[in-house]
């Protein structure tokens, strides 16, 4: 059977268990659209949490971008696992324990004010919405390279079955549907790797065959790749060629990051108690770090098959998935010096435009003759290795696995943000609990929509944007949140000034270094502290913190309510009554 | 014990826990995986140089372990306590 048809058969699969389950966990009362009703077993939650985090970036991107930065890449392996750890030990017991539906909820309760709780809500907003727009880009990519449809149906076909579960299951069936989607994705992941491994290295486990030998030689696989690297100009796959700084700010400020994402945050409001939220961070970081610790394994394979099958090669004897996949535009090729060989050295082959290479501008400055996309490295890699059909096909559910599970999380926040943070919590308190669910309904309807909008009329800023999304939450929700907790003395004033002068820094650095917005684009040399836009949400989230604290100081203490609420949350016992007495 | 020192203690020990914690996991991303990483990479894991494998895959063994244990100690201590109702 061709690679069409088995894709069309295992999508299919997948969607209909994924419709299925939402007409099977459809949420009858708030407290179950909010948080599944907040008895969620950890296990599940662990597994919703994982595939709610793994985005369309992490399965399809990720290792193509590892590939080619090589050690560089881990300031994405460890910033994106590491924030658990944050969130297992400072954030998620505590913010169960406090036992609200979202995190303005806690930051109003928490600095009693409907100022803070506005900021939180305008954050929360801004993060979703950024990242939720390249989700269902996502979708509509995936759709058309595989079943070659426009990418904007791919996007349509997405909006209509994630409409369909978030609206009519909210949390409960967006929680059941993703312990779905964490299987299929990581067995799409794993599959393809594990035939590659053995391929290789004759090791079936990845992450042992990264560091082992090419298989029938005594050569070790790293070193055969480094070796490969230089010869063709690159640095050292096992170097770097980030500053340590920057390698730093980037890697604290993706950790920071995550930990201040409200759509993880809010999967451990849907555990039944204080223990059960420690012990599903736990088990999220598991399912995570299968994928994450695979990833870097794929990334030195592909990266060694890639060369070996194209430098210094007669481009007319290249395979059939190289000619497949310049159709799509994702590898580009141009015989500069015309001796119909594949020169694949450093540096950019074509002009780039917007940080996309002009297929009819070849770069005259580099010896270069080839453009790979990021993206290629998984999703042709079992073309590349041979696999068989139905592995290409999984390839593709998986990855919509990934975008959609991950939209999904993203449009909870923003419906909750809308119907609870902003209707029921200021503007209509008296609404009816029938009214709010409707409300929380039609938001996330609306949301869709608009997600599905900048999906279709992606505007030019959507890769900054996801780094935009991370700084935001480092700037803004991490600190004021961690005070919140850690700091009893912590005030309204402080926190409120802390978020909008970190949020002000980072949309101010971003404007300026990522987008060039505020006059001319600033030379990477004139960075603050030799920080990248990427890095720069750690220096916010320190600002934010000395300016609390400062501002705290000279401002009157927080009332003995408040005081008291600290000192509960602090204690895990009782958690299950704070969450039933909402 | 009054409630409010009897929580105020578990608090303590709870914040010990977290220094102790955290500690390993900055030094064995930021320190092993990063600072160090040049030191690190002369010493060699089967084919890994060492500070590359703390960046790209033990560093994060190492938080998958640091969140387990977490949960071990907590759980411990909340019964120590009399916090391990719901």
């Amino acid at each position: 059977m061709d690679v069409k048809i088995w894709t069309y058969i295992i999508v299919g699969i997948t969607f209909a268990i994924y419709i299925g389950i939402a007409i099977w966990t459809r949420a009858g009362s708030t407290k179950e659209f909010y948080v599944a009703g907040g008895g969620v077993s950890p296990l599940a939650n662990g597994m919703a949490t994982a595939a709610d985090w793994m985005s369309a970036a992490s399965f399809i991107s990720m290792a193509g971008i590892i590939s080619f930065a090589g050690y560089d890449g881990a300031v994405y392996l460890m910033g994106w696992t590491g924030g658990y750890v944050l969130l297992a030990l400072l954030l998620a017991p505590y913010l169960r324990k406090f036992g609200k539906f979202t995190v303005p909820d806690f930051i109003g309760d928490r600095y009693y004010s409907k100022t803070a709780r506005s900021v939180a809500v305008f954050c929360a907003l801004i993060v979703s919405f950024t990242y939720v727009a390249g989700q269902m880009r996502g979708v509509g990519v995936v759709f058309s390279r595989f079943l070659e449809v426009e990418i904007n149906t791919g996007v349509i076909i997405g909006m209509i079955i994630v409409l369909f579960y978030a609206v009519l299951g909210g949390m409960k069936g967006i929680t059941y549907t993703q312990v779905a989607q964490y299987c299929v994705l990581i067995f799409a992941f794993m599959v393809p790797a594990i035939f590659i491994s053995i391929q290789m290295t004759g090791n079936p486990i990845p992450q042992l065959g990264m560091g082992g030998t090419v298989a029938g030689t005594d050569t070790y696989l790293l070193d055969k790749l480094n070796g490969l690297s230089t010869e063709l100009g690159f640095t050292e796959y096992t170097d770097g060629s980030k500053s340590m700084i920057d390698v730093l700010a980037i890697t604290l400020a993706l950790m920071v990051g995550t930990a201040g994402l409200p759509h993880v945050i809010v999967r451990f409001f849907t555990v039944k108690n204080v223990k059960d939220a420690r012990k599903s961070a736990g088990l999220a970081l598991v399912f995570i770090v299968i994928l994450y610790t695979t990833a870097p394994a794929v990334s030195v394979f592909a990266r060694t098959n890639l060369i070996e099958t194209v430098s210094n090669k007669n481009y007319a004897d290249m395979p059939q998935w190289f000619k497949n996949w310049e159709k799509t535009g994702l590898l580009i090729y141009n015989d500069k010096n015309a001796d119909g060989k594949i020169q694949y050295v450093k540096g950019d082959a074509f002009v780039l435009k917007d940080g996309k290479p002009q297929k009819d501008q070849p770069n005259a400055e580099s010896a270069n003759e080839l453009y790979i996309d990021n993206d290629i490295m998984v999703l042709a890699n079992p073309e590349i290795a041979k696999l068989p059909n139905w592995v290409i096909a999984l390839v593709a559910a998986g990855a919509l696995a990934a975008a959609l599970s991950t939209a999904a999380g993203l449009l909870l926040v923003i419906s909750a943000a809308v119907s609870h943070d902003l209707i029921k919590k200021m503007v209509n308190p008296n609404i009816s609990e029938k009214g709010e669910l409707w409300t929380a309904r039609i938001s996330a309807a609306v949301a869709v929509i608009i997600a599905g909008y900048f999906g279709i009329n992606p505007p030019g800023f959507v890769a900054a944007v996801v780094a935009l999304a991370f700084g935001l939450a480092a700037a803004s929700f991490f600190p004021a949140i961690i005070l919140g907790i850690f700091n009893k003395r912590m005030n309204k004033e402080g926190a409120v000034a802390g978020m909008v002068v970190g949020m002000a820094l980072m949309l101010y650095y971003m404007a300026k270094f990522k987008l060039g917005w505020i006059g001319e684009m600033p030379d990477k040399s004139e960075w603050w502290f030799g920080i990248s836009p990427e890095g720069f949400g750690t220096v916010a989230m320190i600002a934010n913190f000395i300016v609390a604290l400062v501002v705290s100081k000279f401002t009157p203490a927080p009332p003995q309510e408040v005081q008291d609420i600290v000192e509960n949350i602090r204690i895990p016992s009782g958690a299950a009554e704070a969450g039933a007495a909402h | 014990m009054s409630d409010q020192k009897h929580a105020t203690a578990y608090w303590k020990e709870n914040l010990k826990y977290l220094l102790i914690l955290l500690s390993i996991w900055f030094l064995c991303s930021y320190g092993a995986g990063i600072l160090f990483v040049d030191q690190l990479n002369t010493i060699k894991l089967g084919g890994f140089p060492l500070g590359f494998w703390f960046a790209q895959q033990g560093s994060m063994y190492v938080f998958v372990i640091l969140i387990f244990v977490y949960v071990r100690l907590m759980n411990k201590l909340d019964k120590k306590y009399g916090f391990d109702n719901d």
